[in-house]
């Protein structure tokens, strides 16, 4: 038999200012199975906290409801109240006088307090049928994913090897570093990019506790929280990375030419290549569609028509340790995993859009991205910035800000965050490499929060003498060796016209390729531009809405260096969390089937949003469904989706919330 | 676009200043049997001043004429650029509702804008042309305009900074094209009488990008970009001091003589500018 104790809160006066709480508490008295009623000041608090263990053991409670705040509010404080008092915690509702009465109707007392005994009575009904629930414990593989190898992927790899656990790092490209390593120096204290990068890019090379898969995607993820699998996959390179000593006789002599992504096509790789020098791993790949050896085995393939192309293989004659491969193939791994980080990062905005630019027709049009790869000391041109055309210095440079940011007409209208800042680093460089560069910024707003950014503007435009003109470039076009910008001028109210060498476009920031792919093999969140969505923005930064996946860096928005490092910290610190559990106590408001009356028709899986159903085949050869408790959320759509009724949801089961919403239209 | 009649619209333009528009239309209409017919009591669109005065009637009048094409059940054909745009814009406006009930009412005609609005250059990028003279050595620069072009999401036309279409029907009647920045530019447009100034400037400014980029002639879609490039270069002389001489023909004339009109059939010699000695010395006359 069910002794229900009804505790009704005053809020101080949120609750109190509007609901007559002594008719409530006397309604309540009068309710089936209620022993025992009582109102507080506030409930929550240490006193009213103790009232309601003392008035458990009193009057032998072994249930009990609380009209107060939102059950997000205080629920969990409740559940831990009760459960000191020897209750189990799952035997408490919550009626919500708060948000859903007296907040609501407050200047309508009789109103707000016929509705609270309203909501006092369907809580008692639900409450009388509430079974003890109890949280199931489930183990951790005590290994993180993270997935990219940016800045943000390096720190955060890092900061959980050091704390002593596990980790795999999967980049997808030849080697880890990101964007960070194609830059040249760093606003706003133009320190060098790989001085302050490579060290912890060695670190992640040699860690112990980190292996390091590159040249490699994650394929698909299952599980859940603390029990992931990933299938990983290994693309081939051809090359034996266990022989190879990097010794670099095969990228030297390799006779092959293609674009090279690393230095954004204003420079050229081999088809057996590290991306950069400073590379981690020091070791090579190779790219089967610029490679001689594979294009002649295409032919081969392809019937041996026409010209036979050479068959080269000078990379194998050269190596000294026989590490090149040419049987190696692509190879699946799977792994388990506690936990995951994402820090994909991004790529710029494409700005063929913007005709008006020139970007693409006349070669002296580059992006910003480009330019760092010009002016980096390691970079095409060893550092000495030339106009692609003709190879000549340019004296007078063109930046066009918000190429792709702040733009609605292109779809983009969110603000890049770093563009600014490296614009003003950009013409600051400039001038250092060459005092008779002369830089023009073409902005809408100069963007400069954060801790000696202003300053940093500030230095463009009084030691570089960057010229600022706030408005819109309308066409850029040749003219006698130059290129020809007009724009205008929106201080001055006038169009303006500038001969220049060079014209770099601050293309904007959006996500990496495949962002929206990974996104839905890890049944996390992605907005309308395709970054990943945190479960919080102001309090759960780096978490996202499922458990165990957590995100860092460039992925889920603009952000500099700065930020994705705290991010990979930030994400680190999570993961780290998780993984010093033992066990995980599973949430046991979940999904439960009925296996006698499932008939199998899986409608549930469908409408399913946490991919939290698989299925099982019974001796009798019946499939039915099982719930995945790791990762049902308890959100019900299964239930009312299920037609032979065979679903319910743990605390909240059929039968109580027809009890509760009886007790409501009564 | 494909269909093989079209309604014609020729609007004021190509029944005065650019009669060789019109004529030189025909004949590479009749050519490609296209057969052009005529709206029935057609009237001015509107173009060049209607928008600037009274947005009302800036619509109802291109609605008049979509609404008379939508009664021969035909897509229209337009040449003049400015008329081209002017019909797009009205059944841009006519999308909504209301704007088409009041409208509709406004012009006394039923109008359900369906009527499809072809430029001319639209209609025969998707033909044939069987090539009788190509126009070998002919050095080309298309010129656009910006009526055409802009805004694409009402005119739907081409790529607004460096449109093809007219450079590829050039190249198939066997011209080079020059490659430069200045196809879409404003040539000053209806300013002349205003503010002649502007339209001196503008439009020699056109003209110079041409002549750098070593075109021998331009081709345009567009009578009142003809009449600015054209008739403007003798006062270009007296202000610029510069003397172009550089001929300025609609693409249909270029085409046509491309598929074997003889220059006179064309109206080619109605220009300020001669084209003869340019086109005798290609061999193309
Ligand atoms: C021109 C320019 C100049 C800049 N200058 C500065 C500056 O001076 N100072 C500053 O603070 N910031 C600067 N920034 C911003 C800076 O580049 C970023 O803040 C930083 O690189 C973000 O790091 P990240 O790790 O989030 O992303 P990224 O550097 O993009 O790294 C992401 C990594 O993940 C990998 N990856 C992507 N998808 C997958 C996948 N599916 N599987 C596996 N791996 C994947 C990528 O290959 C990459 O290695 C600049 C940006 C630009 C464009």
């Amino acid at each position: 038999m069910a002794r229900i104790g009804v505790f009704i809160c005053h809020c101080g006066s949120n609750i109190a200012g509007t609901v007559d709480i002594p008719r409530v508490v006397a309604e309540a008295q009068k309710l089936p199975m209620v022993v025992h009623a009582e109102d507080n000041e506030y409930t929550c608090s240490e006193v009213g906290q103790r009232s309601l263990r003392e008035a458990i053991q009193e009057h032998r409670l072994n249930r009990v409801v609380i009209g107060a705040c939102s059950p997000r509010m205080h629920e969990n404080t409740f559940r831990n109240t009760v459960a000191s008092a020897g209750l189990n915690p799952y035997l408490l509702e919550m009626a919500n006088l708060r948000e859903h009465a007296s907040w609501v109707h407050g200047d309508q007392r009789e109103a707000a307090t016929v509705k609270a005994i309203d909501l006092i009575r369907a809580a008692v009904a639900k409450v009388a049928r509430a079974q003890p629930l109890f949280a199931r414990q489930i183990g951790v593989t005590k290994r993180a994913l993270v997935i990219g190898g940016g800045i943000a992927g390096i720190q955060c790899a890092l900061d959980i090897a050091n704390a002593g656990f596990e980790v795999v790092l999967v980049e997808r490209t030849p080697s880890i570093g990101g964007r960070m390593a194609q830059l040249d120096k760093t606003f706003p204290t133009l320190d060098c990019s790989a001085c302050i990068l490579t060290p912890k890019m060695v670190e992640v090379g040699q860690h112990p506790r980190i292996r390091l898969l590159t040249y490699a995607e994650v394929k698909e993820v299952r599980g859940f929280v603390g029990n992931f699998e990933a299938d990983i996959l290994q693309k081939a390179r051809h090359v034996d990375h266990d022989k190879c000593l990097g010794c670099g006789i095969c990228w030297q002599k390799c006779p092959a030419r293609a674009p090279s992504e690393f230095d954004m096509g204003v420079g050229q790789r081999t088809a057996i290549y590290i991306p950069f020098a400073q590379a981690v791993p020091g070791k090579p790949v190779i790219d089967r569609e610029h490679c001689r050896y594979q294009q002649y085995l295409e032919w081969q393939r392809a019937g041996a028509e026409g010209k036979k192309p050479p068959e080269c293989r000078i990379c194998e004659k050269l190596c000294p340790v026989g590490a090149i491969d040419w049987e190696q193939r692509d190879e699946m791994i799977t792994e388990e995993f506690g936990a995951i980080v994402v820090a994909t990062g991004y790529k710029t905005f494409d700005h063929s859009v913007y005709g008006e630019y020139g970007g693409g027709r006349y070669p002296d049009v580059i992006t910003s991205l480009q330019l760092e790869r010009l002016m980096s000391a390691s970079g095409p041109t060893l550092g000495e910035v030339t106009r692609p055309s003709d190879g000549q210095p340019p004296k007078t440079v063109v930046f066009i800000s918000c190429v792709g940011s702040r733009d609605d007409s292109v779809g983009r209208p969110y603000c890049s965050k770093v563009c600014c800042m490296y614009l003003a680093k950009q013409s600051i460089m400039l001038k250092e490499h060459d005092p008779e560069v002369q830089s023009y910024i073409f902005y809408i707003d100069i963007r400069a929060g954060g801790k000696n950014y202003e300053e940093f503007v500030r230095r463009a435009q009084e030691e570089a003498g960057t010229v600022y003109i706030r408005g819109r470039v309308s066409k850029t076009y040749p003219e006698k060796g130059k290129l020809i910008v007009w724009g205008e001028d929106s201080l001055m109210g006038r169009p303006v016209q500038i001969a220049a060498d060079l014209v770099v476009l601050a293309t904007g920031i959006e996500p990496s390729e495949g962002a929206i792919e990974l996104a839905q093999t890890l049944h996390i969140s992605y907005d309308v531009h395709s970054f990943l969505v945190e479960a919080h923005p102001k309090l759960r930064p780096v978490e996202t809405m499922t458990d165990g996946v957590f995100l860092a860096g460039t992925a889920m928005g603009p952000m500099d260096i700065p930020d994705s490092v705290a991010q990979g910290s930030a994400a680190a610190a999570k993961v780290c969390g998780l993984l010093s559990k033992d066990t995980l106590a599973l949430e046991p408001m979940v999904a439960n089937v009925n296996a006698v009356k499932c008939v199998g028709c899986l409608l549930c899986q469908q409408v399913c949003p946490f991919k939290a159903i698989d299925t099982e085949t019974l001796r009798d050869g019946r499939i039915v469904v099982r719930i995945n408790e790791g990762l049902c959320k308890g959100c019900g759509l299964c239930v009312s989706a299920c037609r032979p009724g065979a679903m319910n949801l743990r605390g909240f089961s059929n039968e109580q919330l027809l009890a509760q919403v009886k007790a409501l239209t009564r | 676009m494909s269909a093989s009649s079209y309604a014609y619209y020729p609007g004021c333009a190509l029944q005065g200043t650019a009669r060789e528009y019109d004529v030189s239309t025909r004949q590479v209409c009749r050519r490609l049997d296209i057969e052009l017919q005529e709206l029935k009591e057609w009237a001015c669109c509107g173009a060049s001043s209607a928008h600037s005065l009274d947005r009302r009637l800036a619509v109802a009048l291109p609605a008049r004429e979509l609404a008379i094409a939508e009664a021969t059940g035909l897509p229209l054909v337009v040449a003049c650029a400015m008329c081209y745009s002017r019909l797009r814009f009205a059944a841009h406006e006519l999308e909504d509702e209301a704007k088409l009930r009041e409208i509709s009412s406004l012009i006394e005609r039923e109008c359900k804008n369906t009527t499809q609005v072809w430029h001319l250059l639209q209609v025969l990028d998707a033909r044939d042309i069987p090539i009788a003279r190509p126009l070998r050595g002919l050095r080309v620069a298309c010129y656009y305009g910006c009526l055409l072009v802009r805004p694409t999401d009402i005119t739907h036309f081409d790529d607004e900074d460096n449109p093809q279409v007219m450079d590829g029907l050039m190249h198939r009647a066997g011209a080079e094209t020059v490659e430069w920045a200045f196809k879409t530019e404003c040539c000053g447009a209806g300013m002349p009488f205003a503010r002649r100034d502007i339209v001196l400037k503008l439009s020699h400014r056109i003209l110079a990008q041409a002549r750098g980029a070593g075109a021998d002639c331009l081709a345009v879609a567009c009578p009142m970009c003809h009449s600015n490039l054209d008739m403007q270069q003798l006062n270009m002389k007296s202000v610029f001091k510069d003397d172009f001489q550089i001929p300025v023909l609609y693409f249909t004339q270029l085409l046509g003589l491309a598929l074997g009109f003889s220059p006179k059939e064309l109206h080619i010699n109605k220009h300020f500018v001669d084209a003869m000695p340019l086109l005798r010395g290609k061999g193309l006359a």
